[in-house]
């Protein structure tokens, strides 16, 4: 039986850095533009770039409610960065006309660290991932203000703020995994999808 | 909040190449905007921009008032900070460090580098390590971009010839760029040697390119696009983002022309879509012919 297709949302951002984790993984992956790609694949990558630009492309590109109808229907998704607050229940700082998804119960604050001089790496523990830390890239990154419950943290800065967490099978990064050569988040969520 | 993680604040790294190199990359696929004041930002961002560029006269205007130009007023991108989500950028002139320290005071996401505003040095361009602030910076050839990367950018746009709506020179420097990375990927490694001399850029960038076939950054492109037909045209050159600048604001209805061109970029292999987002869409920014011009601004930068 032939594996699982990842699909990496294609709008606009860093979407090759994406497709790239899925390629030296091995896993068969394709870019979504559209609502015949999203029919394609079995699970759905919301890559990092600018939420807003994204969030206007999807209604743009009729891919919207699709993408909705889809995540209602329990696919699985990952998403970093920009595609944490597309995936978030709500959106603090974001723009009026701003629509997000609603996939993981979690409030997130856009650029919740402050402008690109802000922008910075760390090394974080994540939950399941204890062999060693995971070297995280955060860039103009939001950050989770409230987790409801069935929300799983997997790791925090600062305190205890969530900037990694999971339900179901629905899994947000404020920082991006696809910046580092590391692949263990993507396999974290790989393995996900084809459990 | 979570609890079982530790307590106090976790160490980290600003400004490293890695924070930098990874907001290019996040702007990806989009379009950067051009922006005069508030109400064009507000405009820009409502048309899904990804990022926009701060400055006093876009460089149509430039072009025809004359005169030195320089970085805006602190007021001026401030209030256009304000009412922007999306990253803002700033230019600096080629070689103005200090223009370039005042940008990175006021917190501009990316400063430009830029042969619109009248060179500050014409010898040296900033050096651009000594900031944590990222830069993005023209380039008419590979051995251009490539002196602009080891002197610390992190995002290589084509210079184009801007101001004048003409693609012709963006079109010229993407493919100069990218038609020599295709001929050093098949170079033998004795004959990098003399890539290097040739491009009078350094042998280790020469050497990398060899390997990944690709610059060490983003390449995006800038100088000239007037239309969703121009940035479709640049982008499947292999151009990665596209910058607009009188593109959009001296067009006939801004609004609908940063929308299409968003559209475009988005979808710029789908002709259907392309045919679309095309139609009346009102006048293009006027154009000027390459040949009548007094000032080549492409020709600044060394």
């Amino acid at each position: 039986m032939p594996g699982p297709v990842v699909g990496v949302l294609a709008l606009q951002g860093a979407v090759g850095l994406h497709s790239h984790a899925l390629t030296r993984l091995g896993v068969e992956h394709l870019e979504v533009r559209n609502a015949r790609d999203l029919a394609a694949v079995d699970a759905l990558i919301f890559p990092g770039g600018e939420s807003t630009a994204m969030s206007k492309l999807l209604t743009i590109n009729a891919l919207f409610e699709p993408v909705a109808a889809r995540l209602e229907a329990g696919m699985p998704a990952f998403g970093t960065c920009a595609g944490m607050i597309l995936l978030a229940a709500n959106v603090i700082d974001g723009r009026a006309d701003q629509r997000s998804f609603g996939a993981i119960d979690i409030d997130v604050r856009r650029n919740a660290f402050g402008r690109q001089i802000d922008s910075f790496e760390a090394d974080l523990d994540v939950i399941g991932l204890p062999e060693a830390p995971v070297h995280a890239v955060f860039i103009r990154a939001p950050i989770v203000e409230r987790v409801g419950p069935g929300v799983e943290i997997l790791a925090a800065v600062d305190n205890g703020w969530p900037v990694a967490c999971r339900q179901g099978n629905v899994m947000v990064t404020s920082f991006h995994p696809e910046l580092e050569p590391d692949l263990r988040m993507h396999e974290l969520f790989v393995r996900q999808v084809a459990a | 909040m979570a609890e079982q993680f530790s307590e106090g604040v976790v160490s980290r790294e600003t400004g490293t190449q890695l924070v930098k190199r990874g907001l290019a990359e996040m702007l990806k696929g989009g379009v950067i905007m051009d922006v005069v004041n508030p109400e064009q930002a507000r405009i820009a961002e409502d048309s899904g921009a990804v990022a926009v560029m701060a400055l006093e006269r876009v460089p149509s205007d430039i072009r025809r008032d004359g005169g030195v130009a320089r970085m805006s007023d602190p007021e001026m991108i401030e209030g256009i900070q304000a009412v922007c989500t999306i990253p803002v950028m700033a230019k600096a002139r080629i070689g103005h460090f200090a223009e370039a320290q005042i940008l990175q005071s006021l917190g501009v996401d990316y400063i430009d580098e830029s042969e619109v505003l009248t060179p500050a040095d014409e010898t040296h361009h900033i050096d651009k390590w000594a900031f944590s602030v990222p830069f993005v910076c023209g380039a008419t050839n590979l051995g251009e971009a490539l002196r602009r990367i080891s002197e610390g950018a992190c995002m290589i746009r084509s210079k184009g010839e801007a101001g004048t709506g003409n693609v012709v020179e963006a079109v010229r420097h993407i493919r100069s760029i990218l038609g020599d990375i295709r001929k050093i990927t098949t170079a033998d490694s004795a004959e990098l040697f003399e890539w290097a001399k040739r491009l009078q850029a350094p042998l280790p960038l020469v050497q990398e390119i060899a390997e990944t076939g690709k610059l060490p950054v983003p390449l995006f492109c800038a100088g000239g696009i007037a239309t969703p037909a121009d940035a479709s045209l640049v982008m499947q050159l292999g151009s990665e983002t596209v910058f607009v600048g009188s593109g959009i604001f001296k067009s006939s209805d801004p609004a609908l022309m940063a929308k299409a061109i968003v559209e475009a970029a988005t979808n710029f292999r789908d002709a259907d879509i392309l045919a679309k987002v095309s139609r009346g869409l009102g006048d293009a920014m006027p154009g000027l012919e390459i040949a009548s011009l007094e000032t080549k601004l492409a020709d600044r930068g060394w």
